[in-house]
């Protein structure tokens, strides 16, 4: 009699949160290939070609954005576009996706990979078919695939949030990071970089980073590790997070306690809107992040130009970008390759109180 | 031997507690040594409310260990019941603070009935059940949110409960270990558990339901884990499906520290919450004594090995007593 009353509760249980999963789901759009010819006259870069790109996975609204880019320039140029969403977010759903657009007869392809190594064998097929492959967001083995077009170049990134700093402080003052583990290799670059341009240029001189600490990207230490650094330096004025939990989790240490020392860093917009704004109600005035939108239409103006041959995927080839802001593009060394080449996006997008409302609704 | 100093060290050995006690004052001494300010209320309240899930946590952690059993799949039940309150703000189905702690108290249950039933009626170990379903509900986790947060923003309102300086978190600590102090040490259903753990065969000769003690266990475990995803989605302002990954260790080592035997039978709500307290000064500690963040893990490594040593020795001196005291 228990052991059924028990079953019985156990089932329902289960049913009543199987049934709630898909409200919580996204509803999955799967977009429909645009097969129709296109139809305009005139001599557009991307007349006559039909250019893929593969996301990473369906529901994902940051690739969605990228297909968006993309799409908008591919078609504003006249050229057709098939966008596909994988079902999940595994190799083996690109590797399937990938097939079919080899048999279609695609001219290009552009993917987000989900796997640095595991496509390889479909990407070489596809170049052997003639089909001109790049890569875009993240990027497979080099020997598979024309270019990459990267959202963070070290520089960049670099660049962009000790400027920040020096904004923040007003230019002179002491600041700390927080940044992920000790071992994350992004962040670490990002921190060299910091490092290095303001060891290099005396605009710098009188900014003093006082510590680098480690918050591992989790809440709890992310919380202690900020709280040691107000509690360890009352003359702090700004605390550079350039890793996701770890802003946001610094933010709301600062916020809560109505801290005077500001934050900024890389953060997901919708993660931080909350905490962005010019008031002192706000721990964040500003930060920055990828903007998807570009990146999928830099790899448009790629796949053109790999398409027309204007580049062929080697170092130091250039070539323009419709209005894009750091266009024209020139294809540079990834690491220290002389042989394969990536594009470097562009400083990364700066979320402010003006554009958050509109970016958290995207990712 | 000296008469005197052999009272003294039989007073310290003569409790666990106590030799935690003195283990924990040595540690606050050395670190407000290093640390001036380190004492301050504020900061008292910041190791509390930082901490609150490792505390809560633990006390379940206590009873399934007293089973000689484990629990690994916490932290996962945890995200689950997180991440599904937090998308039930996002997606603005409930915004009851109250009714979101008793859906999250819920998941936590039936995940944990669903441990104690494999467990007790499967008689699959308890490492293996609930490393299955650790994969299962993270898994879950991530299914359900689509990889997704639940915002800052999503769950702003439900926040300020465990907001810094709200009384939220404290008070759910203290009324969960008022009660668990009163059940272990005088009911009926606390003792079985010891019964359970300490000889499970001679329990259930002497008619114990060994089996439903085993489930009650696991089932308290998961609602533990289930609130502590509530509560941790209120004090941190987010919900994510790889929220705490990997905590399950810290919650052992605090009741390791605090003395609880890994084979079952022993263990006591103070200890628990004094090994829990250790972790939290030291998590705490580590980086505001100018320590490198390179060494940090390292040291708290070695405290808690140095803790753990320390009350095996002690330990094994009462047990040596309590047979000379069975032999004269």
């Amino acid at each position: 009699m228990r052991r059924k009353t028990v079953s019985l509760l156990l089932a329902a249980a289960m049913m009543t949160s199987f049934a709630a999963a898909p409200v919580f789901a996204e509803e999955i759009e799967t977009e429909e290939a645009t097969q129709e010819e296109a139809e305009h006259v005139y001599t557009n870069a991307a007349d006559g070609m039909t250019l893929a790109i593969v996301t990473k996975a369906a529901g994902n609204p940051y690739n969605e954005k990228e297909a968006e880019g993309f799409t908008e320039v591919v078609e504003g140029e006249g050229g057709t576009v098939v966008v596909q969403h994988p079902e999940s977010a595994t190799a083996d759903a690109q590797i399937a996706v990938i097939n079919s657009l080899i048999s279609q007869g695609v001219d290009a392809i552009a993917v987000a990979a989900n796997d640095t190594n595991a496509l390889s064998a479909v990407l070489q097929e596809a170049m052997d078919e003639g089909i001109k492959i790049l890569t875009l967001d993240s990027d497979v083995a080099p020997e598979d695939r024309a270019t990459f077009c990267n959202q963070a170049g070290v520089q960049e990134v670099g660049q962009s949030l000790i400027d920040a700093v020096y904004d923040l402080t007003g230019g002179e003052g002491q600041y700390a990071i927080l940044s992920a583990t000790s071992q994350a290799t992004n962040q670490n670059a990002w921190i060299e970089a910091m490092k290095a341009i303001s060891e290099e240029d005396e605009k710098y001189a009188s900014l003093d980073l006082v510590e680098v600490a480690y918050g591992d990207d989790e809440y709890q230490k992310s919380t202690d590790q900020t709280e040691a650094l107000l509690q360890k330096y009352p003359d702090l004025k700004v605390i550079c997070a350039p890793t996701t939990v770890g802003i946001a989790a610094a933010a709301k240490v600062l916020q809560d306690q109505k801290s005077e020392v500001v934050l900024t860093g890389l953060g997901l917009p919708s993660e931080m809107a909350e905490y962005i704004g010019d008031d002192e109600e706000h721990s964040c005035p500003y930060m920055f992040l990828w903007n998807p939108i570009d990146l999928g239409r830099l790899a448009a103006y790629t796949a053109i130009a790999l398409v027309n041959e204007t580049i062929t995927g080697a170092i130091d080839d250039e070539f323009e970008a419709g209005d894009m802001e750091s266009s024209p593009y020139t294809l540079t060394a990834v690491g220290d390759s002389e042989e394969f080449s990536e594009i470097i996006l562009g400083p990364p997008f700066k979320f402010d109180p003006e554009n958050i409302e509109e970016w958290k609704e995207v990712y | 031997m000296n008469k005197k100093e052999n009272g003294i060290f039989r007073k310290i050995t003569g409790s666990r507690e106590a030799s935690l006690l003195i283990v924990l004052i040595i540690l606050l001494a050395l670190i407000e040594l290093l640390q001036p300010s380190f004492l301050a209320p504020q900061n008292i309240a910041q190791i509390f409310r930082n901490n609150a899930l490792t505390m809560l946590m633990a006390l379940g952690m206590l009873c399934v260990m007293l089973t000689a059993g484990i629990d690994i799949s916490i932290t996962s039940v945890l995200a689950f019941s997180g991440m599904t309150i937090g998308l039930l703000q996002k997606y603005d189905v409930i915004h009851n603070t109250l009714l979101l702690f008793l859906i999250g108290a819920a998941i936590g249950a039936v995940c944990g009935m669903l441990n104690g039933l494999i467990i007790s009626k499967g008689k699959v170990a308890p490492i293996i059940c609930t490393m299955g379903f650790m994969y299962i509900w993270r898994g879950m986790a991530y299914v359900i949110s689509n990889n997704a947060w639940a915002s800052a923003e999503d769950v702003s309102g439900f926040s300020d409960f465990g907001k810094s300086g709200a009384p939220g978190p404290y008070i759910i600590l203290a009324i969960a270990y008022v009660i668990f102090f009163i059940v272990m040490k005088w009911t009926r259903f606390g003792r079985r558990i010891y019964a359970v753990g300490s000889n499970a065969e001679a329990a259930r000769i002497s008619g114990i339901n060994v089996d439903k003690t085993i489930t009650l266990v696991y089932t308290i475990m998961g609602l533990l884990a289930g609130i502590t995803g509530v509560l941790s989605v209120s004090i941190y302002g987010s919900a994510q499906p790889n929220m705490q990954y990997g905590k399950e260790m810290d919650v052992i080592a605090a009741c390791v520290i605090g003395g609880v035997a890994m084979s079952g039978g022993r263990g006591t709500v103070v200890g628990t919450f004094m090994g829990a307290l250790i972790i939290a000064v030291i998590a705490k500690a580590l980086p505001l004594v100018g320590l490198d963040s390179l060494w940090q893990n390292l040291v708290k490594g070695i405290i808690i090995l140095v803790v753990v040593i320390l009350n095996v020795v002690t330990q094994r001196v009462m047990d040596r007593r309590a047979l000379a005291r069975r032999e004269m």
